[in-house]
């Protein structure tokens, strides 16, 4: 099949090995931090301002950071202990952001304040969705009660249980299916009840058929159990996708699963989907029953210069050099730390940096494998074009963001990059593509702005 | 110290070099055949020619002050296509100017590989073939092969003269201009490459071969060959000739194989590669039937070459969920 696609020059998705290691390896937490440096903005949109001081003490699940506009979602402290510092600092991303900085007691005090929410309609289900502090776990970080809300214009009729995670090495999200899939049917089912969605599609690959089965077991449970109350109209079905990259970005496993095109610049909603990963659903449903926000996060630990690779629940804001002690260390200097997966993460430049909500991996590199490739001439192979599941030009993309032509990628509809770097993992003459595609998605904003402004100049004057 | 870099952080294993050392396996069939039909001259044609792109390769990248790239292996690609279309007693001094034209004049004064608009060996075959009509017109073959073309004159000049090679006529040049006393080889001679012609293009199996490896290591897909060999076939059967001996005569194979699948002056999209190879295969069939000349590959594909912007824009992937009007359209 794979050969069929590639004479004829097909195919569209990449298979970069899966190195998923870490698969048979259930979440094991890690405890002992001595201290924990939570930032208060770790979502799209803005973040949190502090409503702790220094020398405060709080517990697991205090509100540690009360949010500043309705995009924003709030922030709880995932350590017992005093507050020793609040300062602003730069996040891995770059932007700039207050941290609190909780000096641990050892004893993980959870707060007695914590108590599960009570929904009775949409509205109560999603401020509880906002009080839990969840954002995309899948590793966007959109927050997740203003996904769940979408205009009233959009007639959403569809709820998408990304199971996928196609990115290399992380395995979360299958031990989640594993482990937790009652708790991942239940925070699907009620989410749908309370959005007014009838039908559920669970979308997973076949590299991982045992966290399908275990999701459509636990499917079966429900129907059979007490979640039957929240059972949708057109029931749940669960879909089993051939493994490939990047079958889990919102927008592929949307037109995979439903035949269904989200428009250039659109939204899910618009074609009447709502995608949630299945970890932001298992920590939903564990809120709804215990009341417990979103505090700790499930990671994968893996690469080259890991001792001991595996799957990890540590508290957020926990420093990604202590996590790595606590998980047994490493066997060579660290080269390369990646905090989520191989083809979207984010390189760190700082060994102290925290864990984030939306963290689902950190990899720890080698020299070898941190070794970047030197980039030479496009050869036109097409290989980019093949590869972009958005089918984009990334070649031509690539060529009008180093001459700085806002008008010519515009053209090239740059906007609907979705930035997976399949395109510069293709590419053979090693071009930095998908970098040059999102600087030239800023020379577009850019220039959008700057038109923006003069016409407010020309009104004014 | 960490590393810190744009992601993706890992990368496919296939590189310029990589894909350039495929297509000069692919082509090593046809420089050993080569060898069997036209005796070792031939295969040597190859070393020099291979050896020349790339001695002008590394020259004019230090000339230029640019960063050494013959490494990337194009060169040697260039040098073997530029040689397996020149006739096996072509003097070396020919070859070699052909080697310079191709390197410095068609590949490195546009910017080197990559920013080339026509393919190096074509144009510099075209630029010899008229400038050297003369020598670039003397096909030959073993005596063994040249017979089966012209078996009269064939065996008369080995008599008399006792030479390696026997000039003879090559079976296109006897379908365009027959001559009393020659025939077209049977259609095994020409799939073996039994017959007189350029030392790379008279062996079909040996091209195939090179074809095959291609497809399988993915550095060609099927859809320009397909749609070229398709086209020019379909053409000329349908103006009466045989097909079969227009299949397997000339430099159509080759070209379908290693100049219409060439990356850099083809387009990129499956459509663009039909309407290149379908454009190719009638330019092709025309210049083969109607031109004076017996051949037209190479005007063909220099031709194609320089539509093939426009064809890339024509053919254009649309992106996911486009928007039917861009903004320039709408202003």
């Amino acid at each position: 099949m794979k050969l069929k696609f590639q004479w004829l020059g097909l195919s569209r998705a990449i298979h970069p090995a899966g190195n998923k290691h870490t698969a048979n390896q259930s979440i094991v937490p890690l405890t002992g931090f001595k201290e924990v440096s939570i930032p208060l903005d770790m979502q799209v949109g803005p973040g949190c301002k502090p409503t702790v001081a220094k020398g405060d003490h709080v517990n697991i699940g205090d509100k540690i950071g009360e949010p500043l506009g309705p995009w924003s979602v709030p922030v709880h402290a995932s350590v017992s202990g005093k507050v020793t510092k609040i300062e602003k600092q730069i996040l891995s991303d770059g932007g700039k952001a207050e941290y609190v900085t909780i000096e641990s007691d050892g004893k993980n005090t959870v707060s007695e304040a914590l108590a599960p929410p009570v929904v009775t309609d949409k509205e109560s289900f999603l401020k509880a969705v906002r009080d839990a502090g969840l954002v995309g776990l899948g590793g966007a970080a959109f927050p997740t009660h203003i996904k769940l809300n979408p205009p009233p214009d959009k007639n959403v009729d569809t709820l998408i249980v990304n199971a996928a995670e196609c990115e290399p090495y992380i395995t979360t999200d299958h031990r989640i299916a594993l482990d937790y899939a009652d708790d991942v049917i239940y925070g699907a089912l009620v989410t749908a009840h309370w959005c007014g969605i009838d039908t559920v599609i669970i979308g997973t690959e076949d590299n991982k058929k045992d966290a399908a089965r275990s999701l459509e077991e636990a499917v079966k449970r429900a129907k059979e159990g007490e979640c039957n109350a929240f059972w949708p109209k057109n029931g749940v079905t669960a879909k089993v996708l051939p493994t490939s990259y990047p079958t889990g970005a919102e927008k592929v496993l949307i037109a995979l699963l439903t035949d269904r095109v989200v428009p250039e610049g659109g939204l899910p909603a618009d074609v009447g989907v709502i995608v949630q990963n299945i970890t932001t659903l298992c920590v939903l449903a564990q809120n709804l029953k215990t009341g417990m926000p979103l505090v700790k996060k499930a990671i994968t630990l893996d690469g080259g210069a890991v001792k001991k690779p595996g799957n990890y629940e540590v508290p957020i804001g926990a420093p990604i050099r202590d996590v790595i002690e606590c998980a047994g260390g490493t066997v060579s200097e660290p080269a390369k730390i990646i905090m989520g997966g191989p083809m979207m993460g984010v390189a760190v430049d700082d060994i102290t940096r925290p864990i984030l909500k939306n963290n689902n991996a950190i990899l720890i590199f080698d020299e070898k494998e941190a070794k970047l490739p030197k980039e030479s001439a496009c050869i036109s192979c097409g290989r980019c074009l093949r590869a972009c599941p958005m089918r984009l030009q990334p070649m031509k993309l690539d060529k009008a963001a180093r001459a700085i032509n806002p008008n010519e990628l515009e053209e090239l509809h740059v906007m609907n990059c979705i930035e997976c770097g399949s395109c510069t993992y293709v590419c053979p003459a090693k071009r930095y593509l998908v970098q040059n595609i999102r600087n030239g998605k800023a020379y577009v904003r850019a220039e959008a702005q700057a038109a923006k402004e003069n016409a407010k100049k020309g009104d004014s004057n | 110290m960490l590393h810190v870099s744009a992601s993706p952080h890992i990368r496919d294993n296939v590189t310029t070099q990589r894909i350039m050392l495929h297509v000069i396996i692919a082509l090593l069939p046809t420089v050993i055949a080569s060898g069997f039909i036209f005796g070792l001259r031939a295969p040597m044609l190859f070393a020099i020619s291979a050896a020349a792109c790339a001695g002008f390769e590394a020259l004019s990248r230090i000339a230029m002050k640019r960063e050494q790239t013959v490494g990337d292996l194009s060169a040697i690609v260039t040098g073997l296509l530029l040689a397996a279309s020149l006739p096996a007693e072509t003097p070396i001094w020919i070859v070699l100017i052909g080697a310079f034209m191709a390197v410095v004049f068609v590949k490195q004064m546009f910017g080197g590989l990559g920013s080339n608009f026509a393919n190096p060996a074509v144009t510099a075959r075209i630029i010899l073939s008229v400038s050297f009509a003369g020598p670039l017109s003397k096909f030959s073959a073993l005596p063994r092969y040249a017979a089966t073309v012209t078996p009269g004159i064939a065996f008369d000049q080995v008599a008399t003269s006792g030479a390696d090679l026997v000039s003879s006529a090559t079976p296109l040049g006897v379908l365009n201009n027959p001559i009393p006393g020659t025939q077209v080889p049977s259609t095994m001679d020409l799939f073996l490459g039994r017959h007189a012609g350029c030392i790379g293009e008279v062996c079909i199996l040996a091209i195939l071969i090179g074809g095959l490896y291609l497809l399988i290591t993915g550095v060609i897909d099927i859809w320009a060959p397909l749609a070229y060999i398709g086209s020019t076939v379909a053409f000329v059967a349908q103006l009466g000739k045989d097909p079969v001996v227009h299949l397997f005569s000339g430099a159509l194979m080759l070209a379908a194989f290693f100049m219409v699948t060439d990356y850099v002056t083809t387009p990129a999209t499956i459509v663009g590669k039909i309407t290149f190879g379908v454009g190719a295969g009638i330019l092709t069939g025309l210049l083969r039937i109607f031109s004076a000349m017996p051949e037209g590959v190479s005007y063909a594909i220099l031709l194609m070459n320089i539509l093939t912007p426009h064809i890339e824009r024509w053919t254009a992937p649309i992106t996911l969920g486009a928007k039917k009007k861009t903004r320039k359209q709408q202003s």
